[in-house]
């Protein structure tokens, strides 16, 4: 465990440590084979992508008789898959469903993590009584297959006269997230020193203020970075949406009207490449974003500060 | 992206899709809204006799929801071909096309959550509906068209426990031969009319050293349905339409003589490597093929004959000429002799799951000739088994041959028996033991393990 | 508020309204949290801290899950009682064993490859130059949805046959064109099928053990770092002595949580092969017999037999609590 290791004192100290070990590193990564394994790993990891993107702007008629790379060779590009994606929906649609997944995610992403933020604090540092027990349960909740739930859920719904609603897709995304959340978090928290929760709470604080003034700050780029989790898994989602936004195209996200704009037309190739491409446009601009949170580290900066 | 990505049996929810043609005329036109596209115009030009449903009341400002598999960009025209009746009664018609209908219908109707009319593609499914209680029998109105303009073998399908629960929709024709017309005219093949003539067929372009025949089978968690067709197919020349129905209710045993001739005939040109897989590679390349691409090879010249129902136009590209003097055209694939016509085809139900006027009124706007000539007038690639379809009104030259066939007073049409068997069966043993079948497991193990699943 | 919003304005109106009243609920909470004080209304404190966590799952996992765990004592049609019928079928039928074999392979390799593949390359990246491009390669495809992963997967597994003028269109099977051999159908031959799509979820999962692996890395004390190079401790030392034992609670995290999330994967193993040529999995076939082949009972018992695989997780993580409250 990482109490093994004391906390620095000294931040000047760090920072001149944080230098040399910036060098190391580099020197590290000099190595040849250290700069060879980094190159493979990285080309495995993007070539395949690279390929279906490559493909989406080849004519449907060469993406099916030749390979992709051999658009270097004899290069012909057209916009004609993504005119299909959005062409027969209408582009004005296409943003009805953009807005629809985000109005999905964002109670999707926040609600869950509230919820979770505090529980994970009283299994973490509070006392009483079946705490390991419930702790485990809830834990253990994570395999329960989202399918079997779906039938009872949407009962539920359809008795509360929500069914077909935004409120359904809150909820349902919210619990499903919960005991992963929930184990996440509890982990990210235990690593903080307990030191410093003794420490306020012989100062007179109470739980809701160490949780406040004393976890939240710590614990900011941990949340962040389950967040933009939950937030590529509730965006990537088809099947709660298909279970629970029936009703119309109210409320259904692009997922779904991607899943539906492929029609009958199945796994051609030229239309699932382009609609891959748009799909995961969103996904990785808010990675992007937000990529900061985790080079800088979950709970480094202010653990060390 | 595409996540759940096939339901149950999608392969008849196949059912409503358009040529080629159409797929990109519509996409062409862009935007769904009544007033674009020059193929609107006429469906609200042709104004319908609005007696019929005046007598269900003053439906002003009711709303009929319907859910259907039928998906962009097929649902233009379904959309298109329900503003007579709009017009007419003022009830609006809510449309919601999912392609992951065949779950998801369900398990909306086990939660209480039905819409008031759904397009179930499958018989088989329509009885578990029934059994949910949420599906309600359809109005004497629609029992009185259904008896009057359809083939009596379809309402059988819906008549379930004596209570007939709706008419069919579309309906497409599975026992068609695609071929290349150029082909068959530089090289002096004729369309054969027995089975016989077809196996000559094909030993002959052995002989001119090519591999005639292509197919795919690839198709998601239902991989393994084109061959259960071509078993059926098979099923239905070899032993007649009324062995057929007893193998299907499963009167006679799944791995009886009937089922291992019918699949050994079916061998003798899907596992027969001098016949396949042309233009795709051996045998079980048969396997780890997309359905949709099966039968592509046969515009590159590398395979002449595709077996595949009348809705695979679709998948051919962009620019396809398919007609008789096009590049590509299909042929009804041939009786045991000439004094028979066994046709297997597959279409969707139209089932209602609430009882209110306005419901009644579409479900029986649905199974009239005039929604079914306003339907075809406004699509290609749809085809409807409705006697008072004037099969002028179809634009597309294989729609015209597939109407051509389901209508044939000499057509003996049955339903595709997987549809119709139970879940189990139809839509997971028998589609999983004909994929082995074609990877190397031999025909009498494939019909004992779906023996053996049948449900007791 | 509880309707449905059609426009745009709506839409976000209803979700601000969803907000505020999560809001008001939040803070009904913690004022009444924040009253009891002292040390002996700690344990309120915490149930009151769990009471809309537990609510919730309640109703949405513990009762669905109960319910399946009866069900799969019942057949098909969810009738008749037939005791454990539905487990002697699955540890029988030699389709079913072979689904068992395949989730043991991708249980086995998925999480401790993922895992490998993205701590060597966030300690390879860590503080480098280009670190932040080098980890949104490896990221990216943690945001794509599993189905769209597969989609790219399977053209890169693409069959074309070894035909005088058929081109190979996926990269796979170009490359053993390009090395001599012969192209091959990838995806039909039992049992490398099953390793080529679990090679997929490992492409997927490798940036989920990077980014949180990375962050952990980040935290380990650079005067520990400094103090060992002092010392004169290689790159292979350091890995292991220091980096390893420091992130090891991390590791854990990781490996768990790619774990269950590997014995719920159905996506890929349905798009890629829909299960056929021996490559279907617990979840899959869990998925395939409750809503294709209509058998409520046996779909149910493989979701049962689901909660009893993620047990000796649960074992190992409790022994890890254990050891992480004896410091």
């Amino acid at each position: 465990m990482t109490t093994a290791v004391p906390l620095p004192t000294a931040t000047a100290e760090a920072a001149a440590a944080k230098v040399k070990a910036a060098e190391v590193a580099k020197k590290k990564l000099s190595s040849p084979w250290a700069s060879f394994a980094v190159i493979v790993i990285a080309l495995l990891w993007t070539i395949p992508t690279f390929g279906l993107l490559v493909s989406s702007f080849r004519p449907e008629r060469q993406i099916k008789t030749t390979g992709w790379w051999t658009f270097f060779s004899d290069p012909t590009l057209t916009l004609d898959n993504y005119r299909s994606v959005f062409g027969a929906e209408g582009g004005v649609n296409m943003a009805d469903f953009f807005v629809n997944s985000l109005v999905i995610c964002i109670p999707a992403v926040l609600i869950p993590l509230s919820l979770a933020a505090l529980a994970a604090y009283a299994f973490a540092w509070i006392d009483f009584p079946a705490k390991n027990v419930l702790f485990l349960v809830i834990f253990a909740l994570q395999i329960v297959p989202i399918q079997v739930t779906l039938l009872p859920l949407l009962k539920l719904f359809v008795s509360w006269d929500l069914s077909g609603t935004f409120w359904t897709l809150w909820l349902a995304h919210s619990t499903f997230a919960l005991p992963l959340a929930i184990y996440l978090l509890h982990n990210f928290m235990r690593e903080i020193p307990s030191g410093l929760i003794e420490a306020a709470r012989v100062d007179g604080a109470g739980h809701v203020s160490i949780f406040f003034h004393v976890m939240l700050p710590l614990l900011t780029p941990a949340l962040a970075a389950f967040g933009i989790f939950q937030f590529l898994w509730v965006w990537n989602d088809l099947l709660v949406a298909l279970v629970f936004a029936g009703g119309g195209n109210e409320v259904a996200p692009t997922t779904l009207a991607l899943a539906n704009l492929s029609g009958t037309r199945g796994t051609a190739w030229h239309l699932l490449s382009a609609g891959a491409f748009v799909s995961i446009i969103v996904p990785v601009t808010v990675f992007l974003l937000l990529q900061r949170y985790f080079v800088r580290g979950l709970l480094a900066g202010s653990v060390k500060g | 992206m595409f996540g759940q990505p096939t339901s149950r049996r999608w392969k008849a929810a196949l059912a409503g899709t358009v040529s080629a043609g159409l797929l990109f005329g519509v996409a062409a036109c862009g935007g769904d809204d009544d007033s674009g596209g020059g193929a609107s115009t006429d469906a609200s030009a042709s104004a319908i006799d609005c007696a019929p449903y005046t007598k269900f009341g003053d439906l002003k400002g009711k709303t009929v929801s319907v859910y259907t598999s039928i998906v962009t960009p097929e649902d233009t025209p379904q959309i298109k071909s329900y503003k007579p009746f709009e017009d007419c009664t003022g009830v609006t018609v809510k449309y919601e096309g999912d392609k992951a209908f065949e779950t998801q219908i369900l398990v909306r109707a086990r939660a209480g959550n039905p819409p008031d009319i759904g397009f179930v593609p499958q018989p088989g499914l329509v009885k578990q509906l029934v059994a949910t209680g949420k599906a309600v029998p359809a109005p004497p109105e629609v029992a009185a068209n259904a008896e009057k303009y359809w083939d009596p073998a379809w309402k059988a399908y819906t008549t379930i426990d004596g209570k007939f629960y709706g008419a069919p929709l579309g309906a497409n024709v599975k026992s068609l031969v695609w071929y290349s017309p150029a082909e068959f005219k530089d090289s002096n093949y004729q369309v054969p009319t027995t089975l016989d003539e077809l196996k000559a067929l094909s030993d002959k372009m052995v002989a001119d050293g090519k591999k005639p025949w292509c197919a795919g089978i690839a198709s998601g968690d239902a991989t393994g349905w084109p061959v259960t067709d071509w078993v059926e197919d098979f099923m239905l020349r070899l032993y007649g339409p009324d062995t057929y129905d007893k193998w299907v209710n499963h009167s006679i045993p799944f791995n009886g003589p009937e089922s291992t001739a019918s699949f050994d005939a079916v061998g003798s040109y899907l596992k027969n490597d001098k016949y396949v897989n042309g233009g795709l590679g051996d045998v079980k390349s048969i396997a780890s093929t997309a359905f949709q691409d099966g039968g592509l090879p046969i515009l590159e010249g590398t395979c002449s004959l595709h077996r595949q129902a009348s809705f695979y136009a679709a998948n051919f590209p962009k620019g396809t000429k398919i007609a008789e003097d096009g590049d590509i055209f299909a042929f009804y694939l041939p009786s045991k002799d000439a004094s028979s016509k066994p046709v297997l085809g597959a279409g969707e139900f139209t089932i209602a799951f609430a009882d209110r006027p306005e419901v009644k009124a579409f479900q029986t706007y649905l199974s009239s000739p005039e929604w079914a000539n306003i339907k075809a007038k406004v699509s290609s690639g749809w085809v409807s088994a409705n006697k008072g379809l004037d099969p002028n009104n179809l634009v597309n030259p294989i729609d015209k041959l597939a109407a051509g066939i389901l209508l044939d007073p000499k057509a003996q049409f049955r339903f595709d028996g997987s549809d119709q068997m139970p879940a189990a069966v139809g839509s997971d043993a028998f589609w999983k033991q004909a994929t082995s079948w074609i990877t190397g497991q031999d025909t009498k193990t494939t019909v004992d393990n779906i023996e053996k699943a049948w449900p007791k | 508020m509880f309707n449905t919003a059609s426009t745009t304005p709506e839409k976000l109106l209803q979700m601000f309204a969803a907000l505020l009243l999560f809001a008001a609920v939040m803070g009904v909470i913690l004022f009444v949290a924040s009253r009891l004080g002292g040390r002996r209304g700690d344990k309120w404190v915490g149930y009151l801290y769990l009471l809309p966590v537990v609510l919730m799952l309640s109703v949405g996992l513990v009762y669905p899950g109960l319910r399946t765990i009866y069900e799969s004592f019942f057949d098909a049609a969810g009738k008749a009682f037939i005791g454990f019928d539905n487990y002697k079928t699955i540890f029988t039928d030699k389709d079913q064993l072979t689904v068992l074999r395949n989730t043991v392979f991708w249980v086995v390799f998925t999480p401790f490859v993922a895992t490998a593949i993205g701590l060597l390359y966030a300690i390879l990246v860590d503080r480098s130059r280009f670190e932040s491009f080098a980890k949104a390669l490896i990221f990216l495809p943690m945001s794509i949805s599993f189905v769209a992963a597969s989609v790219i997967w399977k053209f890169m597994y693409e069959y074309r046959p070894d035909q005088g003028r058929v081109k190979q269109i996926g990269l796979v099977n170009q490359i053993i064109v390009w090395l001599g051999g012969k192209p091959q159908q990838l995806l039909i031959d039992s049992p490398l099928n099953t390793f080529l799509l679990i090679i997929v979820l490992i492409w997927i999962q490798a940036g989920f053990a990077m980014t949180i692996l990375s962050a952990a890395i980040k935290a380990i004390p650079d005067d520990i770092v400094e103090a060992a190079r002092l010392d004169g401790v290689g790159p292979w030392t350091m890995f292991r002595n220091i980096t390893v034992p420091s992130v090891r609670p991390t590791i854990v995290v990781v490996l768990t949580t790619i774990g269950i999330g590997t014995l719920k994967v159905f996506d890929i193993v349905r798009t890629m092969t829909g299960g056929q040529f021996n490559t279907s999995v617990v979840a899959n076939e869990f998925y395939s017999q409750t809503f294709r082949a209509d058998n409520q009972g046996l779909g149910a018992a493989l979701a049962v037999l689901l909660f009893v695989l993620v047990i000796p997780i649960v074992v190992y993580n409790v022994r890890q609590l254990r050891q992480s409250e004896a410091r």
